[in-house]
């Protein structure tokens, strides 16, 4: 067996899942290795959820091949999620326990031991800095400290894989920021991390390597780095002259930058020099009502693949 | 709360593959479900208690001994079977306890579990599968039916209706009543998608309240024209009514008979757990 293989917890051969005529998931390939954080990068309704929910063992494939730290999840799904941690896009928590108690009964359902839990729990509620709140019922809890009670809660059985399905959506940036933090503290621990994420700034952030999805298939693959070095240009300028104007005014622009794209609210120019773009359309005798230079992103990556922005 | 993001937080790791053993929540899955359904039972036990000695108390004084002084003294006081009205009506009431007690625990749980705090899911996440969710469900309902059974049944104690010797039978009869409905219930209630819309309502008004007035609860069901006997028939509460009184104070009924009503009851188990696994383990892998 080849090192790479070895070291794969997930491998997905031509995964598909169709609900009737509909393609969820279209053939897709990918494998993701020991103590990676891998991101499923797209927008609503891309296949990203579903392919988490194959992958979380409680969703059967329709087609291709998929193996789960070397199970097969349609045959052996509990045997799958005995060693999986899930962090769902819904929050899921019992209303009727605290905090600890949360904690207490998920961890029960591993088989896991009292006793053994007791001492689990207070480094959880360590690490999800929520000691304080240890008494509380889940319904006293802000949507962070839900978040964070999910995630402390999915790593109760110190999972192989920690599976976080946008993990960070309807937080506010301060709460993300937490998050992200106590997520990178858990890839420095060589936790292996399955994330699903509309945000591109989260992605960038937390991913060692990125498969961008849209319509349920794979539009690119690799690190947030080589993808942007791919599939876009060192700069974006954007230049806008009000939504009543950009098409026209793009027209003007043409020959300027690597490439233009034209948005509603604005015009992207793609170019290795942003400043020198921006000379040239002030040349030419536009003028922009805002201008702005920028280093390029996952959000432009996407827009060159799909023609779409992330979040609709 | 504020939170120190430069705090620095220790966790132990040991790793699931060393630490968890999946035979373990393979074998014992239901087991763990149950604890968790018994443990959010335990933040209602004021309620349950004062329901489960309440609700007797006050069905005993107004029903029992009200309507039953009237009976026993129109009809002289061992009219109906030879007992008097409350020994009547107690394996009845016994009954319905049974059904109500098991019937709460699967109901509103299992809108919990789908729709409300989709619990259902998470236990999913883990090794634990939907037919175990719903054996643990049930297992943790029948723990309640058994409780407020025995809990009715102190009360007819205390009133002098039922007998120390006719506790275990009636125990047995009315529990089963419960495990049958329970199960039919619990899968009627997974088929709710979003909300109970007032399902349970109608359930309560045109299947419980008719199938409690219309099971010979109060008066042989005979007694009824033969058009309305019928909802007995297929009623678990006739069939554990008829059972219960037949065991407890020797009520005339055929052998035949008695092997109906048990097989009736349990009938009703198979097929509602039967139900309700297909059902979970679908809405579950959606």
């Amino acid at each position: 067996m080849k090192k790479t293989e070895a070291e794969a917890m997930i491998i997905a051969k031509g995964l598909t899942k169709t609900y009737g005529d509909f393609n969820a998931v279209d053939s897709i390939d990918f494998t993701v290795r020991k103590g990676e954080s891998f991101g499923l990068l797209g927008p609503n309704g891309a296949g990203k959820s579903t392919t988490m929910k194959m992958i979380a063992a409680t969703s059967q494939r329709t087609g291709g091949e998929l193996m789960i730290l070397g199970k097969d999840p349609n045959s052996k799904g509990p045997e799958i999620r005995a060693h999986l941690g899930v962090v769902p896009q819904q929050d899921n928590l019992d209303r009727e326990l605290k905090v600890w108690e949360n904690l207490m009964v998920y961890g029960r359902y591993f088989g896991l031991p009292r006793k053994w839990l007791k001492v689990k729990i207070e480094e959880l509620l360590e690490f999800a800095q929520l000691v304080e709140k240890r008494n509380s019922k889940t319904d006293e809890l802000s949507g962070g400290m839900k978040r964070r009670l999910t995630i402390a809660r999915g790593l109760v059985n110190e999972p192989e894989i920690l599976l976080l399905d946008e993990p960070t959506t309807g937080l506010d940036p301060q709460a993300r920021h937490i998050l992200w933090d106590r997520l990178f503290r858990l890839k420095e621990q060589g936790v292996t991390l399955v994330i699903t994420t509309h945000y591109m700034d989260e992605a960038e952030q937390l991913c060692d390597r990125l498969m961008v999805m849209d319509k349920g298939k794979i539009m690119a693959e690799g690190s947030p780095a080589e993808l942007i070095k791919k599939y876009s240009s060192k700069e974006v300028l954007e230049v806008r002259f009000g939504s009543a104007n950009n098409a026209q005014v793009a027209k003007d622009l043409k020959g300027i930058g690597t490439r233009l794209e034209v948005l509603p609210d604005r015009i992207l120019v793609y170019a290795e020099n942003g400043e020198k773009c921006l000379e040239q359309i002030v040349k030419k005798g536009l003028h922009p009502v805002t201008s702005l230079v920028r280093r390029s992103s996952l959000e432009d990556v996407f827009l060159r693949l799909t023609g779409r922005t992330l979040v609709e | 709360m504020s939170i120190d993001i430069s705090k620095e937080s220790k966790m132990t790791w040991t790793g699931a593959a060393r630490l968890v053993d999946p035979q373990l929540s393979i074998r014992r899955g239901f087991l763990y479900v149950a604890e968790n359904r018994i443990k959010n039972m335990l933040k209602w036990w004021p309620a349950i208690v004062a329901f489960g000695i309440g609700n007797p108390t006050l069905y005993l004084l107004s029903i029992g001994i009200g309507i039953g002084s009237l009976v026993d003294s129109s009809l002289g006081p061992n009219a109906i079977d030879g007992v008097s009205y409350l020994t009547f009506l107690a394996p009845a009431l016994l009954a319905t306890a049974g059904i109500q007690g098991a019937s709460d625990e699967v109901t509103w749980p299992t809108m919990e579990g789908f729709v409300w705090d989709r619990t259902f899911f998470s236990m999913n996440s883990t090794a634990i599968t939907g037919k175990q969710i719903v054996n643990g469900v049930m297992l943790a309902a029948m723990a309640r039916c058994v409780l407020q059974v025995f809990m009715y049944e102190l009360c007819l104690l205390a009133f002098g209706a039922i007998t120390w010797e006719s506790v275990p039978i009636l125990l047995l009869v009315s529990s089963t009543a419960g495990l049958g409905f329970a199960a039919i219930m619990l899968a009627f209630s997974a088929n709710i998608k979003d909300d109970d819309d007032g399902v349970f309502a109608l359930v309560g008004r045109f299947v419980i309240t008719p199938m409690f007035m219309f099971s010979g609860t109060f008066y042989p069901i005979t007694s009824m024209p033969i058009y309305l006997q019928w909802i007995g028939w297929i009623s678990p509460q006739w069939h554990a009514t008829n059972l219960g009184r037949a065991m407890f104070y020797g009520m005339p009924v055929e052998p035949w008979l008695l092997i109906l009503h048990w097989s009736v009851m349990l009938a009703m188990a198979v097929v509602g757990f039967s139900w309700a696994h297909r059902v979970f383990e679908r809405r579950l892998s959606k």
